[in-house]
Parts: C-alpha cells; sequence; structure tokens
C-alpha cells in the first residue's frame, strides 16, 4: 500500500463517521481537527475502524500519531504493509 | 391551593400514520391504520407499526450516526412542537426551559445492536462501541434533545412503562406549578421496534398480535383480538402556565384539568381493574370534575384478551351504565401500542375534537366483544358530538404504573 493508498483509507472511513463534512479539500499537512468538525469520539472511531475494516490496532499511546493525513500515512502504512505481508 | 393554570399550547408528533396533527388526525377521521410487515432481527417478518418522518429536518446526519432513534424522534417531536407553539424559542432563556420525556424502557435497541455487531468478531469485546454508554442511559432521549436544542434546564426521562406519555405531561405540569420552569416540552417517546426483545417478550407471553392484513391487525375490542402491535413513535408538547401563554398571544390547544396515577400493588404484568378505577376517579377528583362531565375516554386498551375486559371492568365501575354525553374510543387500533409515547399521543389525536366536535372511532371492531360493549363506544366510524368539553386519557403499564390525565377546552 502507498501513502496516498492509506490516506484514502483514512479518508473512507471519515467520510462514513463525518457524514456532514467536504472532504474534497481537505490539507494532508494540516490537523483533521483544525480542518473538520472531529471531536475526540470521532477519533475512537476512526480508531475502532481501523480495528474493524482493517484488523489494524492503534495503541492510545500512538492516536497523535493519527493527527493529520500525513501522519496517518506515515504511521499506518507500514502497518497496513506488515498485515498484507502476512497473509 | 390556587395553583397555576398550566396550558398545551404546541404540538410535535410522529405516528405510524403521521408526523404531523392535521395528517394524524386526518388519518384517524378517515379510518387510516399505519401498521405495515416489519422485518425483526432472529424473528422474521412481523407486523409493527414505523414511522416515517425525516430526521434529517432537524439534525445533521452525524447527530443521527452517533445518536438513538429514541433521541431521533425526541428532536423531531420537540422541534415540530416548538414551531407550532410559535414560542420565540431563540430568545427563550434557554435555562427555564425544562424537558421531560415519558420512555417505557431505553437501551435495549442499542445493546442489541451492540451485541449483534460484537458476534460478527466472536463476541470480542474490544468490537464494543464507545457510543454504548451514552446511547443507552435512560436520559438519552430527553438529553439528545437538550443537546439539538441548546435547553440548559432539566432533560431527562420518566420511566413509567406505557403509562409514560401521560406521566411526561403530568410531571412537566407540576414543575411548572413549582416555578422550575417556564416552558416545558413534554410528553413520550418509544423506539421500541427496533429491539427484537420486546417482540420476542409479547410472543412468549402470547400477547403479540397477528392477521394476514396488517392495517386490520390491531383490534382493541373485537372479539377476534389477539395481542399489541408494537409501534414506535412520539409525541411532545410545549406547556406553559396560562398567564404566560396569554402574555405573549399562544394559541390554547387545551387546558390541563386534572390528573392521577397510582399503582396496581398486584402483578408484573396483569392489570388491576380496581387500581385503575381508583386512578380515573383521583383523576376525575383532581379536576373537580364527575364522570358525566367527561365527554371523550380515550382507553389504554392494547387489544390483549383480558387487559381489555379488565380496563372496560375500570371503567364501568367508574362510569356506571354510561354517562349520555360520554363517547369512548381508542387509538391504538390505528397505530398499535406505541408504548412510551403511546399516552402522548392518543391524547393528541383526540385533542382536535374541541374544534371540530368529531370523535374518532375504535376501528377493526367486525365483532364486538360483548364483555368490552361499553356504552358510548365509538366503533368503526366517527361520531359527531354535540359538545366536546373534556378528554379523559387512561395510559397504563407494567408494574402496575397507573396513569389518567384529563385536559379540557381551554376557556378564559
Amino acid at each position: 500500500m502507498t501513502n496516498e493508498e492509506c490516506k484514502k483509507a483514512v479518508l473512507d472511513i471519515i467520510a462514513d463517521i463525518a457524514p456532514d463534512e467536504d472532504l474534497s479539500g481537505v490539507k494532508p499537512d494540516v490537523r483533521l481537527r483544525d480542518q473538520l468538525q472531529l471531536d475526540s469520539m470521532d477519533f475512537l472511531d476512526i480508531v475502532m475502524e481501523l480495528r474493524k475494516r482493517h484488523g489494524i490496532e492503534v495503541p492510545e499511546a500512538d492516536y497523535t500519531r493519527l493527527a493529520s493525513l500525513d501522519s496517518c500515512a506515515e504511521y499506518l502504512t507500514p502497518k497496513f504493509n506488515a498485515l498484507a505481508a502476512k497473509s | 391551593m390556587n395553583l397555576p393554570r398550566i396550558v398545551i399550547t404546541g404540538v410535535g408528533l410522529t405516528a405510524p400514520n403521521g408526523d404531523s396533527l392535521a395528517q394524524f388526525r386526518g388519518n384517524l377521521l378517515a379510518g387510516v391504520a399505519g401498521i405495515e410487515w416489519l422485518e425483526v432481527r432472529y424473528m422474521g417478518r412481523l407486523l409493527a407499526g414505523p414511522c416515517h418522518f425525516d430526521p434529517l429536518r432537524h439534525q445533521k446526519k452525524k447527530e443521527v450516526r452517533v445518536g438513538t432513534r429514541a433521541g431521533s424522534i425526541s428532536i423531531w417531536c420537540a422541534r415540530e412542537a416548538i414551531a407550532d407553539s410559535a414560542v420565540a424559542f431563540d430568545a427563550f432563556p434557554k435555562d427555564r426551559v425544562g424537558i421531560y420525556i415519558g420512555c417505557t424502557e431505553h437501551g435495549n435497541v442499542e445493546t442489541e445492536n451492540e451485541i449483534y455487531a460484537i458476534s460478527k468478531f466472536n463476541y470480542d469485546t474490544k468490537f464494543w462501541s464507545h457510543y454504548h454508554n451514552p446511547r443507552t442511559v435512560a436520559n438519552n432521549p430527553a438529553g439528545e434533545a437538550s443537546l439539538n436544542l441548546g435547553v440548559t434546564g432539566p432533560a431527562y426521562t420518566i420511566g413509567a412503562a406505557c403509562a409514560a406519555g401521560n406521566l411526561g405531561l403530568i410531571h412537566a405540569s407540576q414543575m411548572l406549578r413549582l416555578g422550575e420552569v417556564d416552558l416545558a416540552i413534554c410528553g413520550g417517546v418509544s423506539e421500541s421496534i427496533h429491539t427484537f426483545g420486546i417482540f420476542a417478550g409479547f410472543k412468549s407471553q402470547g400477547a403479540l398480535a397477528t392477521h394476514d392484513t396488517p392495517a386490520k391487525a390491531s383490534r382493541p375490542f373485537d372479539l377476534a383480538r389477539n395481542g399489541i402491535v408494537v409501534s414506535e413513535g412520539g409525541c411532545l408538547y410545549t406547556l406553559e402556565r396560562l398567564d404566560d401563554a396569554l402574555a405573549r398571544g399562544a394559541r390554547v390547544y387545551a387546558e390541563i384539568a386534572g390528573y392521577g396515577v397510582n399503582s396496581d400493588a398486584s402483578d408484573y404484568v396483569l392489570p388491576n381493574p380496581v387500581r385503575q378505577a381508583e386512578c380515573i376517579r383521583k383523576s376525575l377528583a383532581n379536576a373537580g370534575l364527575r364522570p358525566a362531565d367527561i365527554h371523550i375516554v380515550n382507553t389504554h386498551a392494547t387489544a390483549t384478551t383480558l387487559g381489555d375486559i379488565q380496563e372496560c371492568e375500570a371503567i364501568r365501575s367508574v362510569f356506571g351504565k354510561g354517562c349520555p354525553d360520554t363517547f369512548v374510543n381508542n387509538t391504538k387500533s390505528f397505530i398499535g401500542h406505541c408504548m412510551g409515547a403511546a399516552g402522548a399521543l392518543e391524547l393528541a389525536g383526540n385533542l382536535p375534537s374541541f374544534d371540530d366536535l368529531m370523535v374518532h372511532p375504535t376501528i377493526n371492531v367486525d365483532n364486538l366483544d360483548p364483555a368490552c360493549a361499553l356504552p358510548g363506544l365509538v366503533l368503526n366510524v366517527p361520531s359527531r358530538a354535540g359538545r366536546i368539553d373534556t378528554i379523559l386519557n387512561n395510559s397504563f403499564g407494567m408494574l402496575g404504573i397507573n396513569s389518567t390525565l384529563i385536559v379540557k377546552r381551554f376557556v378564559p
């Protein structure tokens, strides 16, 4: 999985948990909370959906790594690829 | 004791056969029921009364996703009632608004959904939603309404089984009289059709209605009645002290005349006609009225074999062989049993009688059970009345909670 594919997977999740938001102009280098109406429960939703949809665990200590699309990709892409390598 | 007079100034509702008072009333007079087939988890196709309001009129998609069906019903009804009341809500001090919502139960739907969801993950609880607790707390339906409306006054639910809709209005009246709030949004809601448990419970109890034709399924007082049709719905009113309502030039639907609430203390599920009669008498005494002063008795009857007969026994013991000006009807024959919303919705269905002098019927009575042949029972087609000044509304629930609410035509 590429970084761009990883960002798309995260955006797909956000589209479901924040259905009123326009995601077409999300800036990858800006914190998601600074450009979208997302609260702490929504971030728990992102964590839950990563677990449900992709089998990816994000420990609480790493939640800050999900701050922006860029940081998501940096943190999650290796996890996606590690999982893909296992299967 | 000279208590402030309390009046109804707005109505917001969703019923299986209507999402506004005008639509609901129109269907009650036209004989249009709202019962359909519904696919219920683990049980298959069952008869039920779903509502068809559009939650996105008053909520964002995210609110609908995060919240509960009961929350959406509450928000719909509250917003519609406020609009109907024409109160200047934006400018109204929100700490002086109270939200009092009757519920039969809350949390079963959300808990069942979560258990079903984790069943797909081998019951691993790490997949259990972090929204479970805010969705299942007993105050959820009122709390969601407070969030949506920005109400900072008291907002909570009142658990009173199927007597709860009346209790919402009764409690609100008391809070207004105590001066706790200046505007009350009150009544009852139910999301029960989304839990298989309520259907399965009634089925195990032998109290779940079956019929080939959905519109004919809910048939209180008919010899062939065979149980309850479970429905969802909601009805919330705006209540105000009369002086406040008059000061702002509000339209007044009706005045709260009196009420009675008591408990059977006799059985988990079986009604007790002696206590029901006591509750009705208590409401009459509270209103300062005699049985002959009541023009419509809206029955609670749910179409169970025994329950209908027992309520008729209670009504007979209070009203005797009949009061010539008293009509008796039943709204569940159209909409099924809306549980916590039942009392509030059924009252709303009759409120327009003060204006149109029509009494909506009890439909689906092909063969009247002689044990339910109350004088004044309006069967299958509406009756025109010479005079409608009072409505007595019965709502009874499991564990023996009884409530009777009387409203009267507003006379300054």
